[in-house]
């Protein structure tokens, strides 16, 4: 199959080993990133920013539970995008990746669902309320849970990717729809007395550690991707002769 | 008149779960050809006539109709094949009769029908549910279709399965007809085939596959 | 076997209705749940006609979302069975017109069955008078966006056995905006708002999901074919 243009740097990001070998050198400075970012979010988030006027310091949440939120749902779109990939220009590379992303964005998504919860105690006296934002994450959840759930059913690993790409493809077409009709929703039954405040006017000391934990976690959840990723290659394709060599020397012989 | 091969198979592959179900396969087929394709259980038989009639993509190698790559005559293809698998394909709560109906082309008489199902024995079954009859049965539903399609490359995963020693005489005189008039079989069957010039072509697991078949 | 081109659509369309209909007792049984677990309710929660009329506009709707759901994993189901969507696949015209052809008898036995159904159940469960229309209105069309999407999942999951909770799984998440919306346009004819608003908007999801899930279905049957 000739082309004109020259698709060598393509089919070579499509290479589980150039990407094994080259993640390997990048890892160790994005963990340092990491952990620099969000260690210093966290203590300047929890620690240093001033208290909310009217939530107290119950407010010092949304240092994790926003970029959990933010991240969750980019990793959606992460796994739906390398789903795509993966269907039209069967890259195996690309199906590892999503397969990576779907459990990584699960959890985030608790971690939303539960720092929301924890956030809602102090701040309207209950764990769990159908707001417009935590109803959307609860129906996020699902997509996921749906996602993984397909990945693992089918006896066939191409089976299962294919159908969680075209499932997770599904999902965000219906994302922007979900959101919508949930926002609507909400609208339309809110009860006058409670009002769910996103961050709309926040002070700028309290938005410069948010958005160093939001971009801490952006690191992070590469970190994991990347680790992930890296471990479904050496899975599938420990019989090729770069594994071997490589789990050779790692073992020291 | 030029005797250029109506289908062409160059190296074509599959893979399936990182490994390639045969060895690459290569052939030539004219019409007024019939390939019986031969291989041990498990080797990629079915695999192959999927592959040929586009139910599966390969995974390399090229399949041509009339010189043309299948992506690009799609349509005429698929209207000039047919394929039985495995599985009859009939619905078991229709009739025969309209089960037959609904795999022939175009607008087909109720007496041609009947004839049909005649020739592949199911005379008088016409109108009976296809759930009261037997698996054999369903079988030849299915290969009455070969008496009423228009396609001339048959695709046909072991047509004999099920069929009894009569069936397999009527079956063989069915596609003895079909080669006579320049059509094309490519089937798969562990039997030996008591027709002439029936070309052997031999597929073999892949070494990926690690098996010793 | 080649279908000649025009009718890939109505070829599928007529031999499920047949098919249907020679199995009609099975394919009643979503409208027989659909009437039975009416009953449920004032059972389960309250006689009183107050409290009823405030649930009912969302309670059949999540009756006719799951009459649906039950339906569903029966779509492809025989047909891969009996060896059928092998020939589907092998069909010349576009896989889509065959699968919209089933998909719409799917929505013809199932959707419009129950949506013919709803006033009766409207009338049990206190539904106001005024509630009647918008109710008709609402699942007319949703219940098309139910049936769309459903095939989605039959389609993904036609080849898994117990793939029925699996089916439930994925497709539920993607029916809530539909649940969503179609009981708020019976709730705004119930309060006197204008309860066009909300119709447009499912009106627009059953236009996008008529364009786009078939795709998915298409993909999804083939996909399952490698197997």
């Amino acid at each position: 199959m000739s082309s004109k243009t020259d698709w060598t740097w393509f089919h070579r990001l499509g290479s589980p080993r150039w990407f094994y070998e080259t993640t390997g050198r990048w890892l160790p400075w994005l963990g340092l990133l990491t952990l620099l970012l969000l260690g210093t979010g966290l203590v300047w988030g929890l620690g240093f920013a001033p208290q909310d006027a009217k939530q107290g310091n119950s407010f010092r949440i949304i240092y994790i539970h926003v970029p959990a939120s933010f991240l969750a749902l980019a990793g959606y779109y992460l796994m739906a995008i390398a789903g795509a990939v993966g269907l039209i220009w069967r890259m195996k590379l690309s199906f590892m990746v999503m397969k990576a992303a779907a459990p990584i964005g699960a959890v985030l998504t608790f971690l939303a669902l539960f720092t929301g919860a924890v956030w809602g105690k102090p701040t309207w006296g209950t764990y769990w309320v159908w707001d417009a934002r935590v109803t959307s994450m609860l129906i996020l959840l699902f997509l996921y849970l749906g996602v993984l759930a397909l990945q693992y059913a089918f006896h066939s690993q191409e089976a299962g990717n294919k159908a969680s790409a075209i499932l997770a493809l599904v999902g965000t077409v219906n994302i922007p729809i979900i959101y919508k009709s949930v926002d609507w929703w909400y609208t339309l039954h809110q009860p006058a007395t409670i009002k769910f405040t996103s961050a709309p006017s926040m002070h700028p000391d309290m938005f410069q550690p948010l958005l160093v934990m939001i971009l801490g976690f952006y690191c992070f959840y590469a970190v994991a991707l990347f680790l992930h990723t890296r471990a479904e290659i050496l899975r599938r394709e420990r019989k090729s002769s770069w594994v071997r060599e490589l789990a050779i020397k790692e073992a020291g012989l | 008149m030029s005797k250029s091969p109506l289908l062409k198979v160059h190296s074509l592959s599959f893979e399936r779960d990182d490994a390639n179900v045969f060895a690459p396969v290569s052939f030539a087929v004219e019409a007024g050809d019939i390939v019986q394709i031969e291989g041990a259980n498990g080797a990629g038989k079915t695999t192959l006539l999927r592959l040929l009639t586009m139910v599966l993509q390969p995974s390399d190698g090229a399949i041509e109709y009339k010189g043309q790559s299948l992506d690009q005559c799609r349509y005429d293809y698929l209207s000039d094949i047919l394929y039985l698998g495995h599985q009859p394909g009939i619905k078991l709560t229709l009739t025969p009769e309209e089960n037959l109906r609904w795999s022939s082309p175009g607008a087909i008489s109720s007496a041609a029908l009947a004839n049909a199902l005649q020739q592949v024995g199911l005379g008088g079954y016409q109108d009976v549910p296809c759930y009261s009859l037997s698996a054999g049965q369903h079988r030849r539903v299915a290969l009455a279709r070969l008496l009423t399609t228009e396609a001339s490359i048959w695709f046909l995963d072991e047509p004999f399965t099920a069929i009894d020693k009569q069936g397999i005489i009527s079956l063989q005189s069915i596609m003895q007809r079909h080669i006579d008039q320049g059509g094309i079989i490519l089937l798969s069957s562990h039997q030996d085939l008591a027709l002439a010039s029936v070309r052997k072509y031999s597929i073999e697991p892949h070494a990926d596959r690690g098996l010793t078949l | 076997m080649s279908r000649s081109l025009p009718n890939g659509f109505t070829a599928y369309l007529k031999r499920d209705l047949l098919l249907a209909y020679r199995r009609r007792g099975e394919a009643a049984s979503p409208l027989i749940f659909f009437l039975l677990v009416s009953t449920l309710i004032p059972l389960g929660v309250s006689p009183d006609p107050a409290r009823l009329a405030e649930l009912a506009p969302g309670i059949i709707w999540v009756m006719a979302l799951l009459a649906t759901l039950l339906s569903t994993e029966g779509l492809f189901a025989a047909d891969h069975q009996d060896g059928s969507l092998e020939q589907m696949l092998i069909t010349p015209q576009l896989l889509v017109m065959p699968v919209l052809g089933k998909v719409t008898a799917h929505w013809l036995v199932t959707g419009l069955p129950l949506t013919l159904v709803s006033p009766v159940i409207g009338l049990v469960l206190s539904l106001p008078a005024v509630g009647i229309a918008p109710l008709v209105a609402s699942l007319a069309v949703g219940t098309g966006c139910l049936s769309l999407v459903g095939a989605v999942g039959a389609a993904l999951t036609v080849s898994l056995r117990r793939g029925g909770l699996l089916l439930s799984l994925l497709v539920i998440p993607l029916y809530m905006p539909v649940i969503i919306f179609g009981s708020a346009v019976v709730q705004a004819g119930i309060d006197g708002f204008n309860w066009l608003t909300p119709m447009a908007a499912l009106g627009a999801m059953l236009g996008l999901a008529v364009v786009l899930c078939p795709l998915a279905i298409a993909g999804a049957l083939r996909l399952v074919s490698s197997n």
